[in-house]
């Protein structure tokens, strides 16, 4: 069983007990603890379920790699599944829990499924649920939900109270990892002179190399990491962070970094993650390589760990994996485990080495410490359930039939090689080569990542480059080099020498024993976190998953949190073997950013709640607010839907606005139309290119209602244009379109037009405007005082400048709601005192403000067209009657072309009608007019939908237009819309406008 | 996130700083042109791996469109160059084909 030793650990303080639950069991660990090494001093070597067969898993890492040991941390709002145990510090309080399982750890009732695992292979998803096609949803699909699966999603109740914060940064060179090779190649940087940030995501620098006993300068590898953490702390030019994860290389030297501020000091009010967003002008990757698994049956049973792993838990935690140890390995690296263990006082029961002799310096050493060391040997299988009780020992080039030896232990320490973690390196197109030697691929750097200028910006020290012996040479010239490109020179100074025992090269073993049975292969786990074994692996290639992408998604093998570092060269190599051919020539899928996984909380930073986005207030906002206004969002904007009084409901507010305006006078906040200025000597052709009709022949002191298309035709935009003088206009766009319209001007006056005169600028925010609106708009207006409003003065489609209680006013005599109108605009300043002004005025009268509800059901009783409501981006002027605001005399226009092609004028099109329901009630929005048939898939035939639908308190019923397939030639007609269910609504085809057909009313 | 200049203001930005526009140097066809030619500026675009010229607009910065030579896969920015003109300007090309002597040219 694990359990912590009586001595030893150089994270650890042992004069800092911290308390923590696991699964609701009480537990103690120690300051520098992970979470995995404490629950592995607390003798908890089961942590898990697997994916598919719900196996017993525990640790087999001891860094960001871990396939298995995933918990759920926290409570209630910060509960977060899926969390690794070996990356997870430990503080006073932590709360744990295992997953994946029911009904407990202990006692899976689904590891049944590990009974029939055939049931389970490569692709059965695919296979198995075929036919009948029902069973899918109701027996299978629940099945599968509960059973396989990593941890649960957090309550959907739950908000995360954590702050969470991003950071722009800019430096010259960013190395990424603290290792000594990371920690060497920033001190050779920073001596240049060139801005360097060194970033590490665990919590302690210098990486493996205390760990394997590396000597620098002839002293402890610890000695030289701390007095060069020193000296680049001093350093005005560095900045150093721990816990922070380069999680993404992005185009040009754009890199994410995750640095975890408090997630090891809850108590802490400062920002849970940070997100940082740095520019780097050259970036070195310093990050190390992770140990391969061996693939031998019941190599995913507790107790089972990677050898470097293993070292990691004794020398860092003073923690022992077990009592009895056997080491399994294909290089001499894991030799180290072995000595590290003899040393702490661990029983190795022996070391078991593939190769057919080890007698370098490393299994010399173990041998001179009393170790056993087995040759030509692997592991046949490994005994126990919920954890290992020992070892079949075979010979490494036979099927396993027999074993040669027999172990009884409760751990297995295993090595099959290095893997640099190239995954930095690749995420912006840097490319592999593929190393014979060590059996792994390592950056080509004849091909790195390209900048804006076409060099490399990405280079790799230390083992991530493949150095697997001394690094700090190899670090020095990358720090050199990346200095240099980055402009800065070097100075002539010598790194510090680093030295290891010499290794003998390793020997790939991809499978073990080398012809191991069927019954074995199917034991052999290649992916821990996803149950993907050999012979799955074996069954894709079979059936014809060839390339490495594909079998991947079939298999499943290298996805999900862990990304498969730990089994992708496993699983590349089999496939290889299986397909007859070199690793190379299968290659690798695709490294894709984050690393590993990064808080969903870090990447929205501050923007949530209130800051999710910017807010545009009208100048009345204010005022809106303090008098009940029911927000709508409208583009950026915020505009009230409808102002309710106390003990109103929505509906019945909308009812009132709208009879008020009709009867009475009524105000509306227009400020948020979209108001661009355009002028010069050509804006008279420029606006006849951006519109459908003829704008160039409106008087000044003249508003004309004008359509804009894009290049298919389609409506883009409508509004009113006034024009102000000979070279200027005034364009009035919909709230939503303002930015869009302006910037469409732009690109045709920069790219198309760049010789015409015409300069546009948005005024949108620089002018409130009001609407003062209904029969008793001119009344109130005219006890204001000051300029002539009278219809012969200033009619309808008019516009004046002049004064209006002493405001400088714009006013148009524009209606949109078929009402006589005034919009007045004033300078926004002035909005908020003339809309007051305007209020307290008419009081007396009744007058009351109407929010975008009332002023869409004002505008759908004149058959007046909304854009989003009436169009959708396929919409043409002609579907919607628009006919006689297009221009036949125009030679061009933006849309002309597109509007002449054959779909367009089709007799067949759906085209714009009014829709009464037989029984007066309101439509439901989006309805789908069917009428009797099945088109050739079998699904209803449609010939119309509905566009806009209201109440109309002014008629006491249902109001409605829509677009129907010739519909304006088939007045009077009863067509049908679906409702909900079976439901079906009748309705009469009618003219879309219901009140005051001859504009009567607007024009007083 | 692409780095790029705009040559107008001369500021270097990145990518969030600009708006995309498409493909550059498209002629425009309007009314009475033939269907291919109206279909082909506004629906065939070139899309090529590699070499490409694109349409970028400063619209957090100066407001200005611009166009831009870049390799699509590589990323590598070979220049950029007012809007104003119907096809890459010389020196541009020189530099792509230096950089890339497979390119078949500006066509």
């Amino acid at each position: 069983m694990s359990h912590r030793l009586a001595q030893g650990g150089r994270l650890i303080d042992r004069n800092a007990p911290r308390k923590f639950t696991f699964n609701g069991k009480h537990m103690t660990g120690f300051a520098g603890d992970t979470l995995a090494a404490s629950l592995l001093a607390n003798g908890q070597t089961l942590l898990g379920r697997s994916f598919k067969y719900h196996r017993p898993r525990g640790v087999v890492a001891a860094g960001a790699e871990e396939p298995n040991a995933l918990v759920g941390l926290g409570k209630g709002d910060r509960f977060e599944p899926n969390q690794r145990a070996t990356t997870t510090e430990l503080f006073d309080g932590l709360v744990a829990e295992s997953q994946n399982h029911w009904p407990s750890l202990d006692f899976d009732v689904l590891a049944l499924n590990n009974l029939v695992p055939q049931f389970l292979t490569a692709g059965f998803y695919y296979k198995t649920f075929l036919q009948p096609r029902a069973f899918w949803k109701h027996v299978y699909e629940p099945i599968i939900r509960r059973s396989a699966g990593l941890g649960k999603a957090p309550s959907e109740k739950a908000r995360d109270p954590d702050r969470y914060e991003q950071i722009y940064g800019f430096c010259d060179v960013l190395v990424i990892g603290g290792g000594i090779a990371g920690l060497q190649a920033a001190l050779t940087a920073a001596q240049s002179g060139a801005r360097v940030a060194l970033w590490e995501q665990t919590a302690h620098w210098g990486g493996r190399a205390p760990v394997d006993g590396v000597e620098i300068d002839g002293k402890p590898a610890d000695d030289w990491v701390k007095a060069t953490v020193e000296t680049l702390e001093a350093m005005e030019n560095v900045q150093l962070r721990l816990r922070c994860m380069g999680a993404g290389v992005h185009d040009h030297g754009y890199v994410l970094g995750y640095e975890r501020l408090t997630d090891h000091a809850p108590e802490s009010d400062a920002p849970r993650h940070r997100l940082w967003r740095m520019r780097a002008g050259q970036i070195i990757t310093a990050t190390g390589a992770i140990e391969r698994p061996l693939s031998f049956a019941g190599n995913d049973i507790p107790g089972v760990m990677l050898a470097s792993a293993m070292r990691d838990y004794v020398v860092n935690y003073a923690v022992a994996p077990g009592r009895d140890v056997v080491v399994v390995t294909n290089n001499d690296d894991a030799y180290r485990t072995a000595i590290a263990l003899r040393k702490a006082g661990v029983g190795v029961q022996a070391v078991v080495d593939a190769r057919a002799e080890a007698t370098g310096a490393l299994p010399e050493a173990a041998r001179a410490h009393g170790i056993r060391v087995l040759t030509g040997k692997g592991i046949r299988k490994v005994k126990g359930g919920k954890r290992v009780t020992g070892v079949e020992i075979c010979r490494i080039d036979s099927k396993g039939t027999a074993h040669t030896d027999v172990f009884s232990c409760d751990a297995v320490a295993m090595s099959g090689g290095w893997s640099p973690v190239v995954h930095l390196w690749s995420h912006c197109g840097g490319k592999l080569t593929w190393d014979e030697a060590g059996s792994y691929f390592r950056p080509d750097p004849d091909r790195p990542p390209l900048g804006n200028d076409g060099k490399g910006f990405v280079r790799v020290c230390g083992s991530a480059d493949g150095e697997m012996g001394a690094v700090l040479a190899n670090a020095h010239e990358a720090g050199k080099n990346a200095s240099e490109a980055a402009g800065f020179k070097t100075k002539n100074m010598k790194p510090a020498q680093d030295a290891a025992a010499p290794e003998a090269p390793m020997e790939p073993v991809w499978m073990m024993p080398r012809k191991a049975e069927y019954d074995l292969r199917m034991k052999m786990w290649l992916d821990f976190q996803n149950d993907v074994k050999v012979s799955d692996i074996q069954l894709a290639a079979r059936e014809g998953y060839q390339s490495v992408e594909h079998a991947k998604r079939y298999t499943t093998l290298g996805m999900a949190t862990d990304q498969g570092k730990l089994s992708n060269i496993n699983g590349l190599a089999v496939l290889s073997d299986a397909l007859g051919q070199p690793i190379p020539a299968t290659g690798t899928t695709t490294f894709r950013p984050p690393y590993t996984p990064i808080s969903i909380g870090a990447i929205a930073g501050e923007a949530r709640g209130p800051i999710f986005q910017p807010l545009r207030r009208s100048p009345l906002h204010d005022w809106h607010a303090a008098n009940g206004a029911d927000w709508e969002p409208v583009g950026q904007w915020r505009r009230p839907y409808t102002y309710r009084r106390a003990g109103e409901t929505r509906d019945q507010a909308v009812n009132r606005e709208v009879k008020n305006a009709r009867e009475n006078v009524a105000l509306l906040d227009a400020s948020t139309l979209g108001k661009i200025l355009v002028s010069g000597p050509d804006a008279g052709r420029f606006m006849d290119m951006l519109y459908t009709n003829m704008m160039s022949n409106l008087k000044p002191g003249k508003c004309r209602y004008g359509l804009m298309c894009n290049e298919n035709g389609f409506l883009m935009d409508d509004g009113v244009v006034a024009r102000l003088d000979e070279q200027s206009f005034l364009v009035h766009t919909t709230s939503g379109g303002a930015d869009h319209v302006h910037g469409w001007m732009e690109d045709w006056l920069q790219c198309e037009w760049w010789d015409w005169k015409v300069h546009t600028v948005n005024l949108t925010e620089q002018f409130a405007q009001i609407a003062v609106v209904g029969p008793k708009a001119r009344t109130l207006l005219e006890r204001l005082g000051g300029m002539d409003l009278s219809p012969e003065t200033l009619p309808f489609m008019a516009w004046a400048d002049g004064q209006i209680g002493g405001f400088d006013t714009r006013v148009f005599r524009i209606s949109f709601s078929g009402e006589l109108s005034f919009e007045i605009a004033v300078p926004a300043s002035q909005g908020r005192a003339f809309w007051d002004r305007l209020t307290a005025e008419g009081a007396d009268m009744g007058i009351m403000p109407y929010g975008t509800e009332a002023l869409h059901i004002l505008r759908a009783e004149k058959g007046f067209i909304m854009i989003g409501d009436e169009t959708d981006g396929t919409v043409i002027p002609q579907d919607l009657g628009l006919n006689w605001a297009i221009s036949k005399k125009k030679t061009d226009f933006l849309g002309k072309r597109g509007m002449e092609r054959e779909a367009m004028i089709d007799p067949m099109r759906w085209k714009l009608v009014g829709l009464e329901t037989l029984d007066g009630s309101v439509l439901p929005h989006g309805a789908l007019a069917v009428r009797p048939g099945k088109n050739a898939n079998g699904q209803a035939i449609t010939e119309g939908r509905v566009t806009s639908t209201y109440f109309s308190a002014t008629l006491g019923r249902g109001i409605a237009m829509g677009l129907v397939e010739r519909g304006p030639e088939r007045m009077g007609e009863e067509i049908t819309f679906a409702g909900d269910g079976d439901k079906h609504i009748k309705a009469r085809i009618v003219d879309p406008v219901v009140y005051d057909k001859e504009g009567a009313k607007q024009n007083v | 996130m692409l780095l790029l200049t705009c040559p107008c203001c001369g500021v270097t930005a990145e990518e969030t700083e600009f708006a995309p526009g498409g493909e550059a140097h498209l002629k425009r066809f309007g009314p009475g042109s033939a269907d291919e030619d109206y279909e082909s500026y506004m629906f065939n675009r070139k899309n090529p791996r590699g070499v490409h010229f694109e349409r970028w607009r400063h619209a957090y910065g100066c407001g200005k469109w611009f166009l831009a030579a870049r390799d699509t896969v590589m990323l590598e920015v070979f220049g950029t160059y007012p809007a104003q003109t119907t096809e890459p300007p010389a020196e541009i090309v020189e530099k792509i084909k230096a950089r890339r002597p497979d390119w078949e040219g500006y066509a």
